[in-house]
């Protein structure tokens, strides 16, 4: 029998904790349809999360999961991975989890090429404790700790996983519903350190200063200021900064941890063969 | 363009959250909220099964079923 989404979902646990017109529900939709697509048993996800609202999603999912610490997602993942590579593992994080307070594990996990797919919802705030800025806000962008906008530029997660060695990266907002979904699963089945980032709303807190806290504007805003890669490209810097690029912005081949390891620890990799990054 | 399929639309009353995406970005204004902002299916034969409405649903709160 075709498993559904609903076979990934806890019903005990529903309905979730979320605001009305938050994405992260429509992430964890798209999730667990891409798990359904792909037939993996639930057994053999492990979905791991931090801390945040978007932390909150391993409790409503089937399958395996894990409940880690702020911004550290993907520690404990690199180790559930490298202990049982048979598994699937995804891990689950905002961009407080992901880029704030995980900065440091998201780039080595990156460099690392550990073969693990992050999806990183970003919203621009810490919803949970009642929306400050984090690392992702942008330039100028009011929340509760800066009321006259922020004056650090924020991260751009894509560029930061490219740069540190990410064998897939692409973006995508929850109002494409459809791409994230097949995001997510190019995502999984492609080997080595893969992230989809999704840009999200939050009418709750980054919607009420910044856009307008209702989530059909919300959802129009995020159609509005995505434009493809391609095109994204060709922009000048004034339209970039309005704008963010979504769809697949990195796609490479480049051999993942555990291939690389057991090729050194089995004697079987010649000086030549280079560090697989083309150096 | 083909016919459209006769589809039966559900929603999950105790899961919704009344945040109005369905109704606000349905192509085909299948649907209208009621005083209350929660939404209804007035339209149902103008659905032409695109699952807009039920991936985008935060709540897990729309089921599409297409009737034979």
């Amino acid at each position: 029998m075709a498993l559904s989404y609903k076979d990934y979902l806890e019903p005990s646990q529903l309905p979730h904790m979320w605001c009305p017109g938050c994405g992260d529900g429509i992430i964890l939709r798209a999730y667990t349809e891409a798990l359904a697509e792909l037939e993996l048993a639930p057994k053999d996800v492990v979905t791991v999360t931090g801390i945040g609202c978007w932390g909150k999603a391993d409790d409503y999912v089937s399958t395996q999961a894990f409940h880690g610490t702020h911004g550290r997602a993907l520690a404990f993942a690199t180790g559930i991975k490298t202990a049982n590579p048979d598994l699937t593992v995804v891990t689950l994080m905002g961009d407080g989890d992901a880029v704030t307070i995980g900065g440091n594990h998201f780039i080595h996990a990156a460099r690392r090429n550990i073969n693990l797919t992050a999806i990183v919802t970003n919203n621009y705030n810490y919803g949970m404790t009642g929306g400050q800025y984090s690392a992702t806000t942008p330039l100028k962008s009011k929340t509760t700790t800066s009321p006259n906008g922020v004056a650090e530029p924020g991260f751009d997660v894509c560029f930061l996983a490219e740069a540190a060695g990410a064998n897939f990266v692409a973006r995508t907002t929850v109002y494409h519903a459809v791409a994230l979904k097949n995001l997510i699963k190019e995502a999984i089945l492609h080997p080595g350190f893969s992230l989809v980032e999704v840009i999200s709303p939050c009418p709750t807190y980054f919607g009420r200063f910044n856009v307008h806290p209702s989530p059909v504007n919300m959802m129009n805003w995020l159609k509005d200021k995505a434009v493809p890669v391609q095109k994204y490209r060709e922009m000048s810097a004034e339209e970039q900064y309005e704008h963010f690029a979504v769809g697949k912005i990195v796609v490479k081949e480049r051999p993942d941890f555990y291939t690389t390891y057991q090729r050194i620890n089995g004697g079987q990799v010649a000086a030549e063969e280079g560090d697989g990054n083309g150096r | 363009m083909p016919e459209p399929k006769k589809m039966h639309i559900e929603i999950d009353k105790k899961s919704c959250k009344r945040c109005g995406i369905c109704q606000g970005l349905c192509p085909q204004q299948v649907y209208t909220l009621a005083k209350d902002g929660s939404p209804e299916v007035t339209n149902p034969e103008r659905c032409t099964n695109c699952h807009l409405c039920d991936l985008r649903c935060p709540d897990f709160a729309i089921t599409l079923e297409v009737l034979a």
